[in-house]
C-alpha cells in the first residue's frame, strides 16, 4: 500500500546503548513504531522467594506509551500487553544463558512510543541488543518481523493501516544460527499453504533483520573508537 | 580445525570463532564442533582456547577479589555489603579484624553503619550461595576519605595495565592514591580535590576508550595538561 | 511484568519417565503421539446461561458458559455484535491456582480462544445489530477452567465453541430501535466452527494434547486453530523452548487434519 514490493522491509534503524542508567539499551524505528529497551541485570532478586536455584529469573514488561496510538491508550497493562510481555519473554528467554546468574534477576522493558503494527516484533528486535549491551551472555542474538495477507495475497511487514484491512497477521520472532522460531502468533485467516509462503517470508525477513542488528552491535563499539580520536584532538587543540 | 575470528576481532553473541578442537573459554559457549561467542567484545586465542574479552558485563565476584562495597544492613552477626554485583555480599563480625576487647560486647554499629564505604576481600563465593567477604587483611576496613569513581569492572584491567604500567602512571602524575576494586569501584584519595577530580577523569577516559591504542599516552597528556593548573600537595 | 515461571513439582525422575518413553514412540498414558484423550461433551449443563458446554478431554475439565446481552457498539463497527472472552483459572483446579485477577496464562488462553472464534467469523455479528451505532448484543464467553490436566486450550476452545453452538437466545424483532421479545428461542447465528489443535515438542518428538505431566516436561508448544474450511485462523507458540521452521509447517499439516476429527465430533454432539 505504501509502495513497497509485497516482500520489502520498512526501513529499519537501530541504535545500541542509548541510555545512561539501564545496564544495556536500544532504539529501533521500524516503519513509524518507535520502541526503546532496556536491561537491568543481572541482578540481586527483589522479593527473595521468585529466585531460581540453577539459574537467572527472566522478567520482561511491554508496555505501550498513551500516546502511542491513534488513540490515547490508557497507561493500566491491558491484557494484550500481558499476553505480549509472555510470549516476548518466551522468544528472548530461549536465547539468554541464564544457567550463569543463578538466583539473579534479568529485567527487560519495552516500551513502544509509536506503534504501527509489528511493535512486539521490534521490540523483540531492540530487546535482544539490548541485553548484548548489558553484556548478558547469549546463544546468539533474536530477530522479529511480522508476515500477513492482504487482498488475497501473502505480504511482508504490514503498517497499522495494513493490518487493520488486512486477512492475516503472523508475528515471528526467529535466530538464524539455530534455525529457531522463539515467537509465533497468527491471527486472521489463511491457507495452509499462504500460511507456510508467509513464515518463509518472515524467517528470511528476520534473517536480513539479524544482519542490521550485528551491524548495530559494531558501530556502537567501533564508533567509540573513533570518537576518542576525536576528543584526543579537541583537547590537543585547547 | 579452523579458527575463525581474527585476535582482536570484535565478536558479538553467535558469532562463530573457530571449529574443531578447541577449547571454549571465558564468554564463549560450545556447540557440536564449533565454538561461538556469547558476550559482545574482543575475541582472542589463547593457546588452543578461544575466549571473548567483554565490553560490558555484570560483576561476577571470585575469590581473593579486594572490591570496594556499601553497607546496606546489619544483621546479628554482621554486615550486608551491596558490591554491585548481582549477589548481596556477607562481611560477618568473625571476619573482621578483633581489638582485643571482647566481641560480644560489640556493637557492630560503632564499626560500620549502613550506607559506610568499605574495601574487602572476598574469601568465598560459589553458584550455590552469596559472597562471603574480609576485612582482615592490609588496607582492609572502612574508607573515610577520597573519591569514588564507578566504572563497568572489564575495564579495570586496562586501569591497571600491562604489569601495572597505567595505575602507576595514574598515580605518579596525579599524586594520588588509587585503589581499583575489581568490582568496578576505584577509590581516589589525594590531598587536594583538584587532584582527586583530574584522576577520576582520567579513569572515565580510559573506560571510554579502553579498546584503543596509544591509550596510556594520550591520558598522560590529559593528565599533564589539567595539572598545570594545580598546586600540587605531596 | 512476565516472569519465568518456577520450576513445576514434578520430580526429575517423574520428568525422566516421561522423557524415556517418549524416545521409544510411546506417551506415560498410553496414547499414540497423535491421539487425543477420550473427549466427552455435554451441553446445557447450565439451565441459566444462553449456552453452555462442559468438556472432558482426559482428567481435564472445562466448563464455558455464554451469556447473551445488550451493549453498546464500537465505535469503529457500530452495527456488529460483540464478542468478548474471559478465562477464569478457578483456584479448584489445581493445587497452585490462586484466587485474584487473571494471570498471564489464564490471559493468554482467553485470548487465543477468542482469535479462534472472531477471526474464523464463527459468529455471524452483524446479525447481531438492534439499533446501529446504540445498540448490539454482546456475547459473553467465559471460561471455567475447573480441573487442569494439561492442554487446557484445547479443551477451552471446544467448550467455548460447544456453548456457542448450542447457545439459544430470546426471539426477537426490532422496531424502531427497540427490542420486542417473541415467546420462542433461536440459536447464535453461527457460520464456522474453529477448533484449537495443541501439539507439544518434548526432545524432539512432537505429540498431540499434551497431558499435565507431558506439560510438565515439554520444550514449547504450538496450538493451530482451523475452521470448517481448513483455514488456519488462529496460531500462538508457548513455553521458552523452540521451533523450527520445518517443525511448524508439520504441526500446522497434521492440525488442519486433526481439527476435521474433532470438529466432527463436537458438531455430532448438537446434532
Amino acid at each position: 500500500m505504501d509502495g513497497r514490493r509485497l516482500d520489502e522491509l520498512r526501513p529499519i534503524k537501530l541504535e545500541v546503548g542509548v541510555l545512561d542508567k539501564a545496564d544495556g539499551s536500544a532504539y529501533i524505528e521500524h516503519g513509524r513504531n518507535k520502541i526503546l529497551a532496556a536491561v537491568f541485570g543481572p541482578r540481586e532478586t527483589q522479593p527473595k522467594h521468585i529466585a531460581l536455584a540453577d539459574r537467572a529469573v527472566v522478567r520482561c514488561r511491554y508496555h505501550m506509551a498513551p500516546f502511542s496510538t491513534d488513540e490515547r491508550k490508557s497507561p493500566a497493562p491491558s491484557r494484550r500487553e500481558q499476553e505480549l510481555s509472555k510470549v516476548i519473554r518466551e522468544s528472548l528467554e530461549p536465547s539468554i544463558l541464564s544457567e550463569y546468574f543463578p538466583r539473579s534477576t534479568i529485567d527487560l522493558f519495552i516500551e513502544v512510543l509509536q506503534a504501527d503494527a509489528g511493535t512486539r516484533c521490534a521490540g523483540i528486535t531492540a530487546a535482544s541488543l539490548a541485553l548484548a549491551d548489558a553484556g548478558i551472555p547469549l546463544r546468539e542474538l533474536v530477530a522479529g518481523c511480522a508476515a500477513g495477507k492482504i487482498d488475497g495475497k501473502v505480504v511482508l511487514d504490514l503498517s497499522d493501516v495494513e493490518d487493520k484491512k488486512g486477512d492475516a497477521d503472523l508475528p515471528v520472532a526467529y535466530m538464524p544460527k539455530s534455525n529457531s522460531i522463539g515467537l509465533l502468533q497468527m491471527d486472521g485467516s489463511m491457507t495452509e499453504e499462504e500460511l507456510k509462503q508467509a513464515l518463509e517470508m518472515a524467517v528470511n525477513a528476520c534473517r536480513t533483520i539479524y544482519e542490521m542488528q550485528r551491524d548495530a552491535l559494531r558501530q556502537k563499539y567501533h564508533i567509540e573508537r573513533d570518537e576518542s580520536e576525536r576528543d584526543e584532538i579537541a583537547e590537543v587543540k585547547a | 580445525m579452523t579458527v575463525l575470528a581474527e585476535r582482536k576481532q570484535l565478536v558479538g553473541p553467535g558469532d562463530v570463532l573457530a571449529e574443531g578442537p578447541y577449547f571454549a573459554g571465558e564468554n564463549t559457549y560450545r556447540e557440536g564442533s564449533k565454538i561461538f561467542a556469547s558476550r559482545v567484545g574482543m575475541a582472542d586465542v589463547i593457546g588452543n582456547k578461544l575466549i571473548v574479552m567483554p565490553v560490558k558485563g555484570a560483576y561476577i565476584p571470585r575469590m581473593d577479589d579486594i572490591v570496594l562495597g556499601r553497607v546496606t544492613d546489619i544483621g546479628m552477626s554482621g554486615w550486608q555489603v551491596d558490591i554491585y554485583a548481582p549477589y548481596p555480599a556477607m562481611l560477618p563480625a568473625s571476619e573482621t579484624p578483633m581489638r582485643g576487647r571482647d566481641s560480644v560486647r560489640r556493637d557492630l554499629r560503632s564499626i560500620y553503619g549502613v550506607g559506610d564505604l568499605m574495601i574487602a576481600q572476598v574469601i568465598a563465593f560459589d553458584r550455590t550461595r552469596d559472597p562471603l567477604l574480609t576485612t582482615k587483611g592490609r588496607g582492609l576496613g572502612k574508607v573515610n576519605s577520597g573519591r569514588v569513581a564507578r566504572i563497568n569492572n572489564t575495564k579495570i584491567p586496562r586501569i591497571i595495565g600491562k604489569k601495572g604500567s597505567m595505575i602507576t602512571m595514574l598515580k605518579k602524575e596525579t599524586g594520588t592514591d588509587i585503589i581499583p576494586g575489581q568490582n568496578g569501584v576505584i577509590l581516589v584519595t589525594g590531598r587536594n580535590p583538584d587532584q582527586e577530580l583530574i584522576a577520576v577523569e582520567a579513569i572515565y577516559m580510559i573506560e571510554r576508550e579502553a579498546h584503543t591504542t596509544g591509550l596510556t599516552d594520550r591520558v598522560k597528556a590529559m593528565i599533564l595538561e589539567r595539572m598545570k593548573g594545580i598546586t600540587v600537595g605531596q | 511484568m512476565s516472569t519465568t515461571h518456577q520450576p513445576s513439582p514434578v520430580a526429575k525422575l517423574e520428568q525422566k519417565t516421561v522423557r524415556d518413553l517418549i524416545l521409544k514412540g510411546k506417551r506415560i498414558d498410553d496414547r499414540g503421539l497423535l491421539d487425543y484423550r477420550p473427549l466427552t461433551i455435554m451441553l446445557g449443563t447450565v439451565e441459566k446461561a444462553n449456552g453452555s458446554a462442559q468438556v472432558y478431554l482426559g482428567k481435564t475439565k472445562v466448563l464455558a458458559g455464554v451469556k447473551i446481552q445488550v451493549g453498546t457498539p464500537f465505535p469503529d463497527t457500530p452495527d456488529e455484535g460483540i464478542l468478548t472472552v474471559n478465562a477464569e483459572f478457578v483456584p479448584l483446579a489445581y493445587p497452585t491456582f490462586e484466587p485474584g485477577p487473571p494471570d498471564e496464562n489464564s490471559i493468554e488462553l482467553a485470548r487465543v480462544v477468542d482469535r479462534g472464534i472472531r477471526e474464523s467469523k464463527a459468529i455471524d455479528v452483524g446479525k447481531m445489530c438492534i439499533d446501529p451505532g446504540k445498540k448490539v448484543f454482546v456475547i459473553f464467553v467465559d471460561v471455567y477452567v475447573l480441573d487442569h490436566d494439561g492442554n487446557l486450550i484445547d479443551a477451552a476452545g471446544m467448550a467455548a465453541l460447544g456453548a456457542l453452538i448450542s447457545a439459544k437466545m430470546q426471539a426477537y424483532e426490532v422496531k424502531n430501535g427497540e427490542i420486542k421479545y417473541k415467546d420462542h428461542m433461536i440459536p447464535l447465528p453461527m457460520q464456522n466452527y474453529p477448533v484449537p489443535i495443541t501439539s507439544v515438542k518434548l526432545d524432539g518428538s512432537v505429540v498431540v494434547d499434551p497431558c499435565l505431566e507431558e506439560e510438565q516436561v515439554m520444550s514449547c508448544r504450538l496450538t493451530v486453530t482451523t475452521d470448517k474450511n481448513d483455514n488456519i485462523c488462529a496460531m500462538q507458540k508457548g513455553g521458552l523452548g523452540v521451533f523450527t521452521p520445518e517443525e511448524i509447517k508439520q504441526i500446522v499439516s497434521s492440525s488442519v487434519n486433526k481439527s476435521r476429527e474433532l470438529r466432527e465430533k463436537i458438531l455430532s454432539k448438537v446434532n
